[in-house]
């Protein structure tokens, strides 16, 4: 078996603990979502077209992400590079847009201390945001370390490792936006 | 850089069955699989934000709609993004997805179920505050 399906198979398994990790969260979310303690519900805080904006970078880039892992598969600098940067520039206008968002909402008084609810909500959504800012650190590191040391092939074990990671925090944007977003929204 | 490091350096770098690179058929599927998973995604999410706003449809449903949106949408992503297939050397990870899968919905459903439970059977909070005095 090859090494690549062998380290992938290891990465997926962390992935994983991962996704259960954020489902803990998801269900402590669902237990105090209605635990408002007289303050703002969802419905008064969350503005949907920010989230479609969001929702669409993550997704795009994701799809970059994809072309980059092809591109890197090929050896083809101009066509890695390219769908790298496209990638950072994406994750950070979504990170952008989430901590304008939180800061937003502390300044209106609906910080994480004022509910359960909010305790929930910036724990849930923080979480996720912390993995993005993680995987655009990782993202840089894969980049510089294409750059310094070229397509070798445990260089691209982990480029596929990245690659994993960044499509597994689009799966897990796409419960978020649902679950807290759009049913919030829309009680 | 010392002896031992590089000659490690050469073991990691050693190039192995499916390391090779991509020729321009491979090329072609990878793209056009992550071209499929974006399209449908794109439509997906799209279906998913026009339903959560929309008074068409009887209003309860709803949440059921987007739940169901969202679970198509993570198989979508895991096909096409992931490409956890069910092709001979994707055993291993649908199997550990499946454990994931089955994990997941006990820690869900555990909660929610347990939690409200509690919370149906629980004397309203004054009342609790009123015996402490």
């Amino acid at each position: 078996m090859s090494k690549r399906i062998i380290v992938g198979y290891g990465f997926w398994i962390f992935l994983l603990s991962d996704i259960i990790m954020f489902s803990a969260f998801f269900a402590t979310y669902a237990v105090l979502v209605g635990a408002t303690a007289g303050g703002p519900s969802g419905r008064e805080l969350f503005n949907l077209h920010t989230v479609a904006i969001e929702t669409a970078c993550l997704l795009l880039s994701s799809f970059t992400c994809g072309l980059a892992s092809v591109g890197a598969r090929m050896h083809r600098g101009s066509w890695f590079y390219g769908a790298m940067a496209a990638t950072c520039i994406l994750g950070a206008i979504f990170l952008g847009i989430e901590v304008h968002e939180f800061v937003g909402m502390v300044a209106r008084g609906a910080g994480p201390t004022r509910s359960a609810f909010l305790s929930a909500f910036f724990t849930l959504v923080g979480c996720h945001g912390l993995h993005v800012t993680a995987g655009l650190l990782w993202l840089l590191t894969m980049v510089a370390q294409v750059f310094a040391k070229g397509y070798r092939a445990d260089i691209l074990r982990r480029t596929l490792c990245f690659s994993l990671f960044w499509h597994t925090l689009d799966i897990i944007w796409v419960a978020l936006f649902t679950v807290v977003y759009l049913m919030g929204a829309g009680q | 850089m010392s002896y031992s490091e590089q000659e490690s350096d050469l073991l990691l770098a050693n190039n192995e069955a499916g390391d090779e690179r991509f020729d321009g058929r491979d090329t072609a599927e990878g793209v056009g699989s992550y071209l499929i998973g974006l399209g449908l995604a794109t439509l997906l999410t799209i279906v998913s934000f026009f339903i959560s706003g929309t008074t068409l449809v009887w209003g309860p449903s709803i949440p059921v709609a987007l739940v169901v949106l969202a679970i198509a949408q993570m198989g979508v992503h895991l096909v096409f993004f992931l490409n956890i297939t069910t092709g001979p050397d994707n055993v291993n990870n649908v199997m550990a997805l499946a454990f994931g899968v089955l994990i997941v919905l006990l820690l869900l459903t555990g909660s929610l179920w347990i939690m409200t439970h509690l919370n149906h059977n629980m004397m309203p909070m004054n009342q609790i505050m009123q015996m402490q005095r």
